[in-house]
């Protein structure tokens, strides 16, 4: 019988299995960041052991920094003790850290692609659930807790068990205005914020693979929205040309033994998937979120579900999702009218999201009480978009370009979104106070979120390009 | 980790579903550096008006004095959105040892189970018997014999959970113990893959 691609993977990094129980799972990399770290670090320091395999882990900061005037020290004490601890930790433990300042910080989910640390047929860890996002290469990319990021300190290995396999096919050629990320709350809103709990979900068909490696980023980035244990997609010439050249990718010899390996990494054709997915590239339309999980997404130009249009089932989480919303049963989103919007986040701030918001706001700007927050996902990012002048543009357009961090993802660090305002957001979680006690998020794609900004309400993007 | 093995106490509904971590520990309470303390934060802005401790809501259960006890009962598809282990630790740091839920996402049941909190995933309709019951109603929980049982209608249900984490569990091990156990076999794999 065929195999998988994630059973292709794990079986290569089994150490061993225990009896009726889970398997050590062997990891190769292990990314950090000084949220879900410190703890961990603690564990290690109580039993007075090392970690075990340094050149493994790489660290960066992202979620408690500011994300301008990154030069000063940090204003919120606590962020900045938990920043000063990462610090700390990377040097007693011989880590590599890509801190404030260094060149190569950023988000921990855009630096590892965009260094070329991120490889297919790896196993990837984070203590963060968007650890999904490296999966797009065709590696088992997963999230974990912050003990688990202690066992990985110690031992380079977990103890997992080995999930359900899903696949998600979305076949046929996109519509005009449609990206990746409307494919990915398209799937979201037909199989909810639970629907693939407990799978590894393998994203195919020949949408997916017409699709260049940062679009695949954004789906696989939001595969943990849908529950999924992680997201993952076959390496094929995109993730090879993508991967070439870039910093800490193979070389010489060791890049043609490696591409050797990676092209064996696919689903046979008698692959046997627990569940199967069929979508039609062709039925998505821009997509915007509406209510309180990303799964409460409805078309741009569809209205908002009433009592007598949703599942039974689903009718108490509707209305308090709307409650908190400010938003009507039945209405049309279209012609919302919002206040902030983010394009930032993990899920949408690589180079090919700026680009694609550059090219469609040039010589447009934005509506006089918008306020408008472009933050790139690393440095290297930034200073991209600066060489490419794509910084003048945002200039032009009244769109503020900050500096790399998570920013208004999340309401941690000082980019908050204040209580009952609208923001329409590039990332990947609506939940209630996402970004910010009180804020309301709208997600939708970058190329969405421009139109919003140019506008001051939610727009259909299409009616703008030409 | 502290062992468990048989749970009697009251609970506490909250009989809503999809409940995220953002709503379980909203990230502006993630900046500590220890594990401790995460409990007065529980459900911070279900609990409180305007981020005011002394302004408590008086319709959520946390707040209302009816309702306690070390088993938390909620809507299904408990715990998704992030991977922060602080919503676990925050519900042991407010009391509880176990969850019990129609769903759980899986990140959060790890970690849950990595803090010695016990989910306990039931039928929709055994959960919808639990919300029906009266606040002194009270619950069993047996790990041994892997049962929920409430009192007051002796109706019992079966749960699953992974023979090992309940030996961890009922044990008090944790899984680095294990892993530290077993360096030689990790060693051996590093040097066959070369
Ligand atoms: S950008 Fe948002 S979702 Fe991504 S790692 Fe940062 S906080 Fe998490």
């Amino acid at each position: 019988m065929g195999k998988t691609l994630f059973e292709k993977i794990w079986e290569k990094h089994i150490v061993k299995t225990i009896d009726g129980g889970p398997s050590v799972l062997y990891i190769d990399k292990h990314f950090i960041h000084e949220v879900t770290s410190p703890q961990a670090f603690t564990g290690l320091n109580k039993r007075g052991i090392k970690v075990l395999r340094p050149q493994q882990v790489v660290a960066t900061a992202d979620h408690n920094v500011p994300t301008l005037n990154q030069h000063l020290p940090i204003k919120e004490e606590l962020g900045r003790l938990q920043v000063e601890a990462l610090k700390k930790n990377c040097a007693d433990h011989n880590i590599q850290l890509y801190g404030l300042g260094h060149p190569f910080q950023g988000i921990v989910h855009v630096i590892g692609p965009d260094l070329g640390i991120t490889q297919p047929g790896m196993t990837i860890v984070c203590g963060d659930s968007h650890t999904s996002t490296h999966g797009a290469f065709g590696a088992i990319a997963f999230g974990i807790g912050t003990s688990e990021v202690e066992m990985v300190f110690a031992s380079q290995c977990l103890l997992q068990s080995k999930p359900k396999l899903m696949r998600i096919n979305v076949d046929g050629i996109l519509n005009k205005g449609v990206v990746s990320k409307d494919i990915v709350l398209y799937i979201l809103s037909k199989i909810t914020a639970s629907g693939a709990t407990g799978y590894a979900v393998e994203f195919a068909g020949s949408a997916i693979r017409s699709l260049s490696m940062e679009a695949r980023m954004t789906i696989c980035n939001m595969s943990i929205e849908m529950g999924g244990r992680c997201g993952l997609i076959a390496p094929d010439e995109t993730t090879l040309s993508y991967i070439n050249g870039r910093q800490f990718a193979p070389q010489g010899i060791q890049w043609d033994k490696k591409i050797t390996e990676w092209k064996l990494l696919y689903s046979d054709d008698d692959a046997i998937f627990d569940k199967e997915i069929f979508i039609r590239a062709e039925d998505i339309e821009p997509m915007i979120t509406y209510g309180t999980n990303p799964g409460m997404g409805i078309g741009v130009t569809e209205k908002i579900p009433t009592n007598e249009t949703i599942n039974e089932n689903d009718k108490s989480g509707l209305s308090k999702a709307l409650a908190y919303m400010g938003l009507q049963q039945g209405a049309a989103i279209k012609g919302q009218k919002i206040d902030y919007v983010f394009i930032g986040s993990c899920t949408n701030s690589r180079i090919e999201d700026l680009r694609m918001v550059a090219s469609f706001v040039k010589g447009k700007k934005k509506a006089d009480d918008v306020e408008v927050w472009i933050v790139p996902g690393s440095k290297q990012v930034e200073a991209q978009a600066i060489e490419e002048g794509i910084d003048k543009i945002f200039a032009e357009a009244g769109f503020q370009l900050r500096q790399p961090g998570c920013s208004a993802c999340l309401g941690m660090n000082e980019d908050k979104i204040p209580a009952g305002k609208y923001c329409i957001s590039t990332s990947n979680r609506n939940f209630e106070g996402r970004q910010g006690a009180g804020a309301r998020t709208l997600l939708a794609s970058p190329l969405s979120a421009a139109a919003a900004a140019i506008t001051g309400v939610v727009t259909d993007v299409r009616e703008l390009l030409n | 980790m502290k062992a468990l093995t048989t749970i009697l106490s009251r609970f506490v509904p909250i009989n809503i579903e999809n409940i995220d971590t953002d709503q379980i520990i909203p990230a502006r309470f993630l900046k500590a550096t220890t594990k401790d303390g995460f409990g007065k934060n529980l459900f911070r802005d279900w609990r409180f008006k305007n981020d005011d401790e002394t302004k408590p809501k008086a319709d959520f259960p946390l707040n209302q004095s009816q309702y306690s006890g070390e088993i938390l009962v909620a809507g299904k598809n408990f715990g998704c959105g992030s991977s922060r282990e602080h919503a676990a630790w925050s519900i042991l740091d407010a009391g509880f040892r176990v969850v019990v839920s129609s769903f759980f996402a899986d990140i959060f049941k790890n970690n849950a189970l990595n803090n010695g909190v016990l989910p306990v995933q039931v039928s929709e309709a055994f959960l919808q018997k639990i919300f029906q019951q009266d606040n002194k109603a009270e619950l069993t929980v047996d790990l041994e014999k892997q049962t929920i049982t409430i009192h007051t209608t002796g109706e019992q249900e079966y749960f699953d959970i992974n023979s090992y984490k309940k030996t961890c569990l009922l044990n008090g091990y944790d899984d680095i113990d294990y892993l530290l156990s077993i360096k030689e076999d990790i060693q051996e794999f590093e040097t066959q893959r070369g």
